[in-house]
């Protein structure tokens, strides 16, 4: 049975949705900007709590990772209200549990003279807060089973997510970095899934019979090319948490040629000839090797989105909803395309790489949402995610 | 007896000491080399560098063309002066001081803060057994932090993420036969045994790793050995 539509409920997924774009879009001004590491230590900031570290103290890179920090602290919390609001009475059960299990960490870390009295206070008072709440909200039915499932799925992805960032710094570990960036993207596309089911369009649509539907070989097809973007971002996540700079400068070329030699001299070359105060790590022939597998990658995935956008007119029409939105990842597309070529002649300057951070995530989650719409609403056979 | 010992203790001294000698020489680049690029530092660090903003320093050169920053060894060498006093590497005007060290196998590379600002010290060593550690230093008065390296490993990079532009690098040798040129261009490595050797300069830009200068030398109580490295041409 469909839910029916909570119009505040739909606003604040929207609002969580944003505010992840926001911190991917901070995050990648941090790897962009080398900060990463600017803040040695995780939970704590410099060993102070992070809501109590000095403003004075937000200096150079410090102010990037910090404040991915914070944001990202932000849409835990939304995400967490968000899950409470989508699972409804049965979750204000796990509330009280998990506020009683935050309020004797923190009584058990008052105890320990190695955690500072703003962690024991922070714990203490968030454990109380949450505990009082639990018996007043939630108090309504879930909003839908599938949707509750959501809820906690994507708060299972936040705290993982959380952790995995924690990790990559406590760890030194870069390689988590590769997992952080690409998880935050499939983190993003999943909100933005919540806001749209729980919109009253999606209701509107879902109430009444589709005229068009979209024809099994082209619902496959946007899976795979959203898949391929997937891997895309994977792929770019990959070469940004090297940390070695742009491992191709130039382009349509590479190096000066179709293809980039690769030898030992060759590599002595490339690196002495860059003259970068960002002093990256020296490049090896296996970052080349994927660097030129993303440039690849943007044309399979520029053929993929067109294709998609060419399948849809033909089968379901130019007016089709469906087709007019993959016009515009289309033209996404082509202005992603165009941000890679930018960020390799800017010399991946920060601002630039980080837009095409934020243009990437956008393109994911148009083909997830187009996807979805796809192969519910526009289904021509009946599907369970009528539940939805 | 205590005399002979005595005797013959002083006299293996003499003798140690005269089969051994300096090193010397001097390195000089030809060519121009690009310009170096301004520094992105920040307000708080420009104040450090009142009237001159610092930039890169890819390429340290003096009037006479002596170049800076060149490490110079003798390849496969054994042995050498021990290693019991730190290398000193400080942090200034948010710049490392100096930009390129050496040190031994297992040496205390000990680094410094001489600023009144925070900066993170970050060693990425890629040498296996090389510890990356990321340490912070709030202020001048912060204690000194110890690093030390069991593998030897060329131009191991410190960084500050605190101040993106702060780098410096630090050659790891396991022997002492070892040491970095002057301002002027000049090396001296002292203590060396008379012998054969293959003398090896290397510069981050002009004679990298992987392209070397490599020069044979024969020490005879000490040897002078002056180099000359190019500015490499852009690649084709």
């Amino acid at each position: 049975m469909p839910p029916v539509c909570q119009p505040w409920l739909h606003r604040f997924a929207v609002l969580t949705a944003l505010a992840t774009l926001a911190l991917i879009g901070i995050g990648g001004l941090v790897t962009s900007h080398g900060a990463g590491m600017a803040v040695p230590d995780w939970p704590n900031s410099y060993g102070y709590n992070m809501f109590t570290f000095p403003l004075s103290m937000w200096v150079g890179g410090i102010l990037y990772e910090h404040s991915h920090r914070l944001a990202g602290s932000v849409v835990g919390f939304m995400t967490l209200v968000l899950a409470l609001w989508l699972n409804g009475r049965p979750a204000a059960k796990w509330l009280r549990g998990g506020s009683l299990a935050v309020l004797a960490l923190g009584l058990l870390a008052s105890t320990s003279s190695n955690v500072k009295l703003d962690n024991v206070l922070f714990l203490v008072g968030t454990g109380v807060v949450g505990f009082g709440i639990s018996f007043v909200w939630p108090q309504h039915e879930p909003v839908s089973p599938r949707l509750a499932r959501f809820g906690l799925l994507a708060l299972v992805l936040v705290i993982v997510q959380g952790v995995l960032g924690g990790l990559r710094v406590t760890a030194l570990a870069d390689w988590l970095g590769i997992f952080h960036g690409t998880l935050a993207q499939c983190f993003l596309a999943l909100m933005c899934a919540i806001a749209m089911v729980t919109s009253s369009w999606w209701q509107g649509l879902k109430a009444k019979s589709q005229p068009m539907t979209v024809p099994a070989p082209v619902r496959n097809f946007l899976l795979v090319t959203t898949l391929l973007i997937l891997g895309q971002l994977a792929l770019g996540a990959s070469m940004r948490h090297q940390h070695a700079g742009l491992a191709v400068p130039d382009f349509p070329l590479a190096h000066g040629k179709g293809w980039p030699a690769t030898d030992a001299a060759s590599l002595v070359t490339y690196n002495r000839e860059r003259h970068d105060h960002r002093e990256f790590k020296a490049i090896t022939a296996g970052q080349i090797h994927l660097h030129m597998a993303h440039r690849i990658g943007a044309l399979v995935v520029f053929g993929h989105v067109l294709g998609c956008l060419l399948k849809l007119r033909r089968t379901v029409g130019v007016t089709h909803p469906l087709a007019k939105v993959a016009a515009g990842w289309f033209a996404l597309i082509c202005v992603q395309f165009g941000l890679g070529i930018w960020t390799v002649l800017s010399n991946k300057a920060a601002d630039i790489a980080t837009l095409h951070v934020l243009v990437g995530a956008a393109s994911l989650v148009t083909g997830a949402l187009l996807t979805l719409l796809a192969t519910t609403v526009f289904r021509a056979e009946p599907r369970a995610g009528a539940g939805l | 007896m205590k005399s002979l010992i005595l005797t013959l203790t002083a006299l293996a001294i003499v003798a140690g000491t005269a089969s051994a000698g300096d090193v010397t020489g001097k390195i000089t680049l030809k060519g121009t080399p690009p310009p170096e690029g301004p520094l992105p530092i920040d307000p708080t660090c420009s104040k450090f560098h009142p009237g001159k903003a610092p930039t890169t320093r890819f390429y340290v050169v003096d009037a006479t063309g002596g170049l800076a920053d060149c490490v110079v060894y003798l390849e496969g060498a054994k042995g050498g002066a021990t290693a019991d006093k730190p290398v000193v590497i400080d942090q200034k005007g948010c710049e490392y001081l100096p930009y390129i060290s050496t040190a031994r196998v297992g040496q205390t590379v000990r680094v410094l803060n001489s600023d009144p600002v925070m900066h993170n010290v970050h060693p990425t060593p890629t040498g296996e057994g090389n510890k990356e550690q990321n340490r912070v230093q709030l202020n001048a008065s912060a204690p000194a932090l110890d690093h030390s390296f069991p593998t030897a490993e060329k131009f191991l990079r410190f960084k500050c993420d605190v101040h993106g532009w702060m780098f410096a690098y630090v050659s790891v040798f396991d022997h002492g036969f070892h040491t970095v040129s002057a301002k002027d261009g000049s090396f001296k490595i002292t203590g060396v045994p008379d012998g054969k050797y293959k003398l090896v300069v290397e510069h981050r830009r002009a004679a990298p790793v992987g392209k070397s200068v490599v020069k044979e030398i024969e020490v005879n109580g000490g040897a002078m050995v002056n180099l000359t490295l190019e500015v490499p041409a852009p690649a084709k």
